[in-house]
């Protein structure tokens, strides 16, 4: 699914590859700590090669693979607030509401 | 010693002679007496934002929006340049005209005409009525008596207000005031590169606008998005502005940027993820070149600046940051303890891969402060509403705070004077 540059981030690419960020806050909030620590160290270094690959191509053209790796990056993005702030997949304090995101630009 | 000067008076709440500093009353976030005299006094008759004008791009184009504060519907319909509201009713017996699906659910989409879905009337984009199912049933009809209602509306800087007024006491411009006006010339409709939020909260919509009317909060709530070894030192120093303003029943308040710019900061002290996206909670750290900006945006010349806070009264703010960006908050009560949260984050449209992760990184930002703002504030009406205290203690960094149940106030009292 990703560039072969990226290859041992492929693993992770089946579940973390996902085009909307309320299919990742899913994501984040049905993982382990354990599974978002996993992402996030295998992640973090890769990150500015990772943009910089995607930004060898017009964003409106992206091919697929550089469209998955976009979207793991969103993926961790969005895990490192568990891993690095919360120590736990949500906000402290901020299970009795939700925020949904209704509309972003894609990709 | 405060950090920032403070007005000749010993303070912001001082220095304007309509605020006292004495503890106030959340009596007016708890009563539903109180927020049916704010549906009248307020969201029936001050001018409401409830859209921009991007989302309305040709003619025909079209959003609906419900607003319960003012018990209706209306449609917002783009014929040329013109943009029309109307209410979203049928003329004939009373349909609501344009919905999809879910009566009670907002929809938007680009129209030649709308077609009632109970006995076929139609309407132009003008609001005329132009076709009545069996004409001639009828009983000297007049289809030129019946065009759906319209609603006053105008545009400032792109964005879309109402006006529900029969005749409305000020312009829309005469409503905002010059404080407001003075970011008229930001360049708001080249960031179309949104991300859109929404939730239902359980608290008055005063109650939970206040969370976003101060950032003494800030360093408490939310301290956890500061790396760990920092949160002691920021809850420590607190929070104050370097300034505030207040014009009419608006106000603005600005933060100072030195905090928030990570690209300065000693790496120890910034999250990993924001320098792997160079981006944070202020935002992508390569700021856009908006070219030359109105001085408005930055109305107290701070420096470094972090961002602006406008409080459009009654409901909806606009956050100008120094990044390059804007964000809104918008609260529409539904009752008098709950209302629907829309937040929205703009930008320039991302020119590559790494613009838009920079963007993620802000958007994701903005909806974690916000789950911890709405979490916190349901619980805040809760304790007003036990109905224990009704005397609460403000500080000069919840100015705006005491300005706006201040002004809500005012607005209300004034349309009991009228209505003697």
């Amino acid at each position: 699914m990703l560039p072969s540059q990226f290859a041992e981030l492929e693993r992770f690419a089946p579940t973390w590859c996902l085009a909307t960020e309320n299919e990742r806050w899913n994501q984040r909030m049905s993982s382990s700590m354990d599974e978002l620590r996993e992402l996030y160290d295998a992640t973090l270094p890769r990150v500015p090669e990772a943009m910089a690959y995607c930004d060898k191509f017009a964003l409106d053209d992206l091919p697929e693979d550089a469209v998955n790796l976009l979207r793991l990056v969103y993926s961790f993005v969005l895990v490192s607030f568990a891993v690095e702030l919360w120590g736990q997949t949500y906000p402290p304090d901020t299970r009795g509401t939700d925020f949904v995101r209704l509309s972003e630009p894609l990709p | 010693m405060p950090r920032y000067p403070k007005p000749a008076e010993g303070s912001w709440t001082q220095h304007y002679a309509h605020l006292d500093i004495e503890p106030i009353s959340f009596e007016d976030s708890v009563s539903p007496e109180w927020y049916k005299l704010e549906k009248e006094a307020i969201f029936k008759r001050a001018w409401l934002k409830v859209g921009r004008v991007e989302e309305i791009p040709r003619t025909g184009s079209y959003f609906t929006k419900e607003i319960a504060a003012a018990d209706t519907s209306i449609i917002v319909v783009r014929d040329g340049e013109d943009v029309r509201a109307f209410h979203n009713i049928c003329r004939h017996r009373g349909n609501k005209l344009v919905w999809n699906d879910f009566p009670r659910e907002e929809t938007s989409g680009t129209a030649r005409q709308f077609v009632c879905k109970y006995h076929g009337w139609r309407y132009g984009l003008d609001g005329a009525c132009t076709f009545a199912q069996q004409e001639g049933e009828f009983f000297d009809l007049d289809k030129a008596d019946y065009g759906l209602v319209p609603v006053h509306c105008d545009t400032f800087a792109g964005f879309i207000f109402v006006n529900f007024a029969p005749e409305p006491s000020q312009s829309l411009r005469e409503f905002l005031g010059p404080m407001l006006l003075g970011i008229e010339d930001y360049p708001f409709g080249e960031m179309t590169d949104r991300y859109s939020f929404k939730v239902e909260c359980r608290s008055n919509w005063k109650v939970f606008a206040d969370a976003f009317l101060e950032f003494y909060h800030a360093p408490v709530v939310h301290v956890g998005q500061h790396p760990v070894h920092l949160r002691a030192m920021i809850n420590q120093n607190g929070y104050e502005a370097p300034h505030y303003q207040l014009d009419g029943p608006h106000g603005v308040v600005t933060t100072a940027g030195s905090l928030h710019r990570g690209w300065e900061m000693p790496p120890e002290n910034v999250k990993p993820a924001d320098i792997a996206t160079r981006s944070g909670l202020f935002g992508p750290w390569d700021h856009s070149d908006l070219g030359e900006l109105p001085p408005g945006i930055n109305p107290g010349k701070i420096h470094p600046w972090g961002l602006s806070s406008f409080q459009f009264f009654p409901n909806f703010a606009v956050l100008i940051w120094e990044s390059g960006w804007y964000n809104t908050h918008q609260f529409w009560p539904t009752s008098h303890n709950t209302l629907l949260f829309e937040g929205n984050v703009y930008s320039l449209p991302a020119k590559s891969a790494s613009d838009r992760v920079g963007r993620e990184m802000a958007a994701v930002s903005f909806k974690e402060y916000s789950l911890q703002d709405a979490n916190t504030l349901e619980a805040t009406q809760l304790g007003i509403e036990a109905g224990v205290i009704d005397q609460w203690p403000l500080n000069d960094q919840e100015v705006l705070v005491r300005h706006f149940h201040h002004g809500a106030k005012e607005w209300v009292r004034n349309y009991q004077r009228e209505k003697v």
